[in-house]
């Protein structure tokens, strides 16, 4: 009884502190970038395992089918890990947007000349813009594959992954669903341009993290590189994807 | 050399205020941007115009007083140089030069090109400072063992001026590479360690209620000041902070 006690006196005093120092940390402005860095980190991993999913329907589509399955139904991934990377992803914006209304409010009148170029990049002056192109752009993926996918599964109850549920050799749906929306070239070029400003925004967005969470020493010039080649090679891995099914279909 | 001015005139703090055209002419290329002005302040004053007001002290780069955003840069177009040090050379027969204060909500124009940067001062009086006994038994500072890295670093930092050029920089107008350089050259010497927790979170939070913006690392501040302040600093500021904000 005592140590059930003692255990939950000292829950609510951590819990209470947590809630101090979180609520603190995102009241203050270093506190908010630390937030964006962290957001922005666990979404970089998140694309890196996306795209390694991804990758397999060009070269093991068979694989791509059963791991797709897997990440499709597995309930730790569907009602545990998929709610923290929504949670992620919504707060990254939210918290994008909060940064910019309250910057634009930090300068009232702007410069008749500016010359921003002289001393900083494109990409780390519109990052605003980079990402409003990715969040368009995910509403057309989430349109394209999640909400299809949610109403099969969570609506029609339909949890089998196969083509046509009531034939167990019909196979499993993923890759043709894949295919048939890289049909349209429409949608391959808006996919293509998408990926683009995915590139744009990481290639400062990137390095950036790392900067906001405090890490700037020796080994900075070397992130830098692997940033670049994470930053361009990441959005040209799902362009080629994007192509390699469009182009097998049409030729 | 003829040039053509291009600057920003405000009576006072209400004023709407305009950009007002100015011909120059027998500018010498060895004249400093300051001189430059007050050979043309001379021309207004003779005609019974209001010289144009502008900030300056030491006219040696070293006091942050001088600030002007000369053709869309904080200082001018040089670099590692204050505008007091800024030279007519680095301009052209005929050019035309724009001239404007260093804007910020938390540096309002006092008149024409004179902006009150009192908001640092305040920054710094919420914990840019050590407390050391006086009462007579002072310990030496050479006394106390100092790594040539660690104080190399704290004289890097040291350096700022607090010219205000990493705000103007800025696109959010962030002030984090004036606090950070102020924040890590205590942090990094033994004498900096007492107050280390009170004072970043101090100087942070007097930073955010001056209404600096946030830091998003385009690293315009670095490439403008006048006097090389790292983005390491800032790096250094955060993790001060976040460790600060854990200890409570």
């Amino acid at each position: 009884m005592w140590f059930g006690q003692k255990m939950i006196a000292l829950y609510l005093c951590n819990h209470n502190k947590i809630n101090h120092i979180m609520s603190g940390i995102l009241s203050s402005s270093i506190g908010r970038k630390f937030a964006m860095a962290i957001s922005a980190l666990f979404l970089m991993i998140f694309l890196l395992q996306h795209f390694a999913i991804n990758i397999l329907s060009v070269f093991s589509p068979d694989t791509f089918n059963e791991v797709s399955h897997f990440m499709g139904t597995f309930w730790v991934i569907q009602y545990a890990l998929q709610p923290v990377l929504i949670f992620g992803v919504v707060f990254h914006f939210v918290m994008g947007f909060v940064l910019e209304i309250k910057n634009t409010k930090a300068r009232q009148i702007k410069y008749a000349v500016n010359n921003g170029g002289a001393n900083s990049s494109w990409m780390s002056r519109n990052m605003i813009w980079s990402g409003l192109t990715i969040l368009a752009f995910m509403l057309l993926h989430f349109y394209d594959f999640w909400v299809p996918e949610i109403t099969i599964k969570f609506i029609d109850g339909d949890m089998s992954g196969l083509i046509d549920p009531n034939n167990s050799e019909s196979g499993f749906r993923y890759l043709e669903h894949l295919q048939h929306k890289f049909v349209d070239i429409w949608r391959v070029a808006l996919y293509v341009i998408s990926f683009v400003f995915l590139a744009l925004h990481l290639l400062h967005g990137f390095e950036s993290a790392f900067q906001s969470v405090g890490a700037n020493n020796k080994y900075t010039k070397g992130l830098k590189n692997f940033s670049k080649i994470y930053a361009i090679g990441i959005p040209a891995g799902f362009i080629f994807i994007a192509l390699f099914h469009h182009l097998n279909q049409i030729l | 050399m003829n040039l053509t001015l291009k600057i920003w005139r405000q009576k006072n703090a209400n004023d709407k205020g305009k950009m007002v055209d100015y011909q120059i002419s027998d500018v010498s290329p060895d004249m400093s941007f300051l001189e430059m002005l007050d050979v043309l302040n001379n021309q207004l004053i003779e005609k019974g115009d209001s010289p144009v007001a502008f900030d300056h002290d030491c006219r040696e780069g070293i006091c942050g007083m001088c600030s002007l955003y000369i053709n869309g840069e904080a200082h001018g177009p040089d670099r590692r140089v204050t505008t007091c040090q800024l030279h007519m050379r680095m301009f052209k027969d005929g050019d035309t030069i724009h001239i404007e204060p260093f804007r910020a909500k938390a540096f309002p124009i006092i008149k024409d090109l004179v902006v009150d940067r009192s908001a640092f001062d305040r920054v710094q009086h919420a914990g840019g400072f050590i407390s050391v006994n006086t009462s007579g038994n002072t310990q030496d500072a050479n006394s106390i063992p100092i790594s040539k890295h660690a104080a190399d670093k704290a004289m890097d930092a040291a350096t700022c001026i607090g010219c205000g050029a990493c705000v103007a920089s800025c696109k959010n107008s962030s002030a984090m590479l004036f606090v950070s350089a102020k924040v890590s050259q205590y942090a990094l010497l033994p004498q900096g360690q007492v107050e280390a927790t009170d004072r970043v979170l101090n100087m942070v939070q007097q930073m955010d209620d001056e209404g600096f913006g946030n830091c998003t690392n385009t690293g315009a501040c670095e490439v403008e000041c006048p006097k090389g302040i790292s983005l390491e600093n800032i790096a250094r500021m955060n993790r001060e902070y976040l460790s600060a904000s854990f200890k409570g």
